[in-house]
């Protein structure tokens, strides 16, 4: 039956995002914050007390992205302080560039981090094998998205693979589940050298809410190193799409 | 049997009201009432008290509206043997199952003594996932397929072990734990109860909403607060916006699956536009930071209201049309229909809830039976309920059932105030000491349960999450025997059910 295709087809319209480098996502959108320090913390080191993964410090007065799960309760406490931008780029080849500290106005990317075979090897197509490790779904569902009629990231020769033998890099989300530290070592294993590595969401930058549970185990981490960090709870698709660019040397300027 | 009788919407329960009955007793109590279908069991646990081993079980009762708690004890290092409920009502395998992986309880000619999740403080070591007891079928002319931890997709990890006959499945296997992150641990190892919130949102990300407002309903049972009305209209706007999104997910997944990317791409605009209106509303694409203990931090203005209203209403009609066209596709028909069935005897025994359930006929729906919230007096629920039970019929209550979340979202917010006087999220409130709460919701895939228990100072001693799933993979297991297994897939998407609320 063809008129009800034509009628979802005509409702449809166009979808996709015409130009990715220029989205701005909406002013609720809590991405990148910044942070002021006044003569008096007290806000702050009640907001410290309260955080749930310790992502605040009051001394020295830092938010690190990386445990950061974005509630923006801290905002709240503190709102002379701290302040969330709807700035979603936040991916950064090195770990420590996630501490956001007062007076920054963006999380640095460190381009000269980028191995230098990234962007040669895969500045035109990046096929990556993602792995769930304890992850919730919402970091899962937003991977997803990236490949979908909206964001449509394909368009750069960016996809997910089914099988590590065919991808050049892996994406891992969540805080590393026990059970998964030796499937994730094994598909680590069997994706073709040279590869990449992407850390994305909070819980796999830190562990989140589970750094300190007995089910998690990060050890594998400590002997491969990072290519990329990618913070949010879950990581906003266009947080993704932004690192990754930058990663494979599609993005000159921020 | 003496039970305590309270409803869904009763304020926390003394322990020490709650009826100490002898296991004989439950036992032959339980094997005539969980015969009948308005009975079920919500949740049935032990835990530790004192130097003892004590268990908890919710029956809820339908047709009346009433959840029906009783307890009992056993010493530590007793060996004697329950009498198993399981070989009587399958129903109860996953709680049996849980207890003895916990604690070694054995229970009596239980027919399918499988670990559940490997929880990091499971009583036997040498019980690991590498050696889960797969049930094996001998035969020349059958093989086995094992798929997973790691799939195909962008998707959560477990394990499924076919036995097939050429083509098709005989049974299938699913054993699951990989995502084990010790969530209940968690809730009873802090005292801050935002980040007890944070957890309630990560138990399963695509439920954010359904868990955090299970959790919040429970503190604040424990803390003597009732939750305002204008607080529980937007709760409902929240998990019914959730609803729909995941709906129209898996309408757009099933769509990728059989090869209808008219459907696929549809349904992906569709999505983005009802999660993009959560995030417009709170900041976040799946509700998170929105539902928080007695008050919101992101109450609705007379601008965000206007904007869910319209946004939803055209996300309804685009999806409308989708669901026309599936309808009038013979080719899409021939792969959704009389796929995957699920006969509903099937699904009673083996405790199915949800949309799963309704699809099968077996009327299981928190939103009718034990209400909370608006669904307590503004909304009369109805729930769509389909008979066949195969791949069609889930799909088919799904798109109905986002035609219907959007029609309660506009009853809700036509006509409603924002109020300027939303209070802020309550985290300091002491909770009632020796006392046990329990919430029931239906989230998406149905029937969430959550229980706490508080010890002497008040401080949760011990914290029990249900997700629908624990009962509902079962399902999936029945539903694609017999079935080529090639169409796995679909049936698999058909419920898409929850790896990490499974796992905890």
């Amino acid at each position: 039956m063809i008129f009800p295709k034509i009628k979802v087809l005509h409702s449809h319209g166009w979808q996709y995002i015409p130009d990715l480098n220029k989205v701005e996502l909406s002013e609720e959108f809590r991405g990148r914050p910044e942070l002021t320090p006044t003569d008096d913390m007290e806000d702050v080191r009640a907001a410290a007390a309260l955080c749930p993964t310790k992502a605040l410090s009051a001394e020295p007065f830092t938010l690190d992205l990386g445990r950061c799960l974005f509630c923006g309760e801290c905002a709240l406490r503190a709102p002379r302080n701290i302040r969330f931008t709807n700035d979603y780029h936040i991916a950064s080849t090195s770990r420590e560039a996630l501490v956001v500290k007062p007076g920054d106005k963006q999380v640095v990317f460190h381009h000269e981090n980028v191995r230098e075979d990234i962007p040669r090897l895969f500045g035109r197509a990046l096929k990556l094998r993602q792995v769930s490790a304890g992850g919730d779904n919402s970091v899962e569902m937003e991977l997803n998205a990236t490949g979908n009629v909206n964001f449509d990231f394909g368009r750069y020769g960016v996809e997910f693979t089914a099988s590590p033998r065919h991808a050049d890099g892996v994406v891992v989300t969540g805080p590393i589940s026990k059970a998964m530290a030796e499937p994730l070592q094994i598909c680590y294993d069997a994706v073709p050298s040279p590869k990449v590595l992407m850390m994305c969401g909070s819980e796999a930058c830190s562990g989140g809410l589970f750094a300190e549970s007995r089910a998690i185990d990060r050890r594998w981490l400590e002997s491969h190193k990072v290519d990329l960090w990618l913070p949010g709870a879950p990581t906003h698709p266009m947080t993704f799409i932004d690192g990754v660019m930058n990663l494979v040397g599609r993005k000159k300027e921020r | 049997m003496n039970y305590h009788i309270v409803d869904n919407l009763t304020s926390a329960i003394r322990l020490q009201d709650i009826p100490q009955v002898e296991y004989a007793a439950l036992y032959e109590d339980l094997k005539v009432r969980l015969a009948q279908e308005r009975y079920h069991v919500a949740h049935y646990f032990a835990t530790p008290e004192q130097n003892r081993l004590r268990f908890y079980i919710i029956v809820l009762d339908d047709a009346d509206h009433k959840a029906m708690l009783a307890s009992f004890a056993m010493e530590y290092y007793d060996d004697v043997a329950l009498p198993s409920l399981t070989a009587l009502h399958p129903a109860m395998h996953i709680f049996e199952r849980e207890i003895t992986e916990l604690y070694n309880v054995e229970f009596d000619s239980m027919p399918w003594n499988k670990p559940v999740r490997f929880p990091f403080d499971r009583r036997n070591r040498n019980s690991t996932i590498d050696t889960y007891p797969f049930y094996s079928i001998e035969g020349d002319s059958l093989h086995e397929v094992n798929v997973g931890p790691i799939h195909a997709g962008i998707i959560e990890p477990g394990a499924f072990r076919f036995v097939c006959n050429g083509e098709s499945v005989l049974h299938l296997e699913i054993a699951l734990g990989y995502q084990h992150r010790g969530v209940e641990q968690e809730f009873s190892a802090t005292d801050n109860r935002l980040r007890q919130t944070l957890l309630a949102e990560s138990i399963a990300g695509d439920s954010a909403v359904s868990h955090a407002t299970t959790f919040a309903h429970t503190i604040e049972k424990l803390s003597g607060k009732t939750p305002s009305e204008a607080l529980e209209t937007e709760r409902a706007v929240a998990l019914e916006l959730e609803r729909m999104a995941l709906h129209i997910a898996d309408t757009g997944a099933l769509s990728t699956d059989v090869g209808y990317q008219l459907g696929q791409v549809a349904c992906e605009a569709l999505r983005t536009m009802t999660i993009n209106t959560t995030q417009a509303w709170c900041g976040n694409r799946f509700g998170k930071g929105l539902i928080r203990p007695s008050g919101s931090n992101k109450p609705l203005t007379a601008a965000k209201r206007d904007m869910i209203l319209k946004n939803v209403e055209e996300i309804a009609r685009r999806y409308d049309e989708v669901k026309e066209d599936i309808k009038s596709s013979p080719t899409l028909l021939a792969r959704f229909e009389q796929c995957g069935i699920v006969a509903k005897s099937d699904m009673q025994r083996i405790g199915g809830v949800g949309m799963a359930a309704r699809a099968s006929g077996l009327t299981r729906d928190i939103r009718t039976s034990h209400p909370y919230g608006v669904f307590a007096d503004k909304i009369r629920h109805e729930s769509i309920i389909k008979r066949q039970g195969d791949v069609m019929s889930r799909l088919t209550v799904r798109c109905n059932e986002v035609l219907q979340s959007a029609k309660y979202i506009g009853e809700l917010l036509e006509g409603y105030t924002p109020t300027e006087s939303m209070p802020r999220p309550d985290y300091e409130t002491a909770l009632a000491p020796d006392s046990l709460a329990f919430s029931l919701v239906e989230g998406w895939r149905g029937e969430i349960c959550h229980v706490a228990i508080t010890d002497s100072e008040g401080k949760i001693a011990t914290y029990k999450v249900k997700d629908p799933s624990l009962h509902n993979w079962l399902a999936l297991a029945l539903a694609v025997r017999g079935e080529g297994i090639s169409d796995f897939p679909i049936c698999n998407k058909s419920f898409n059910l929850s790896y990490c609320g499974y796992d905890l």
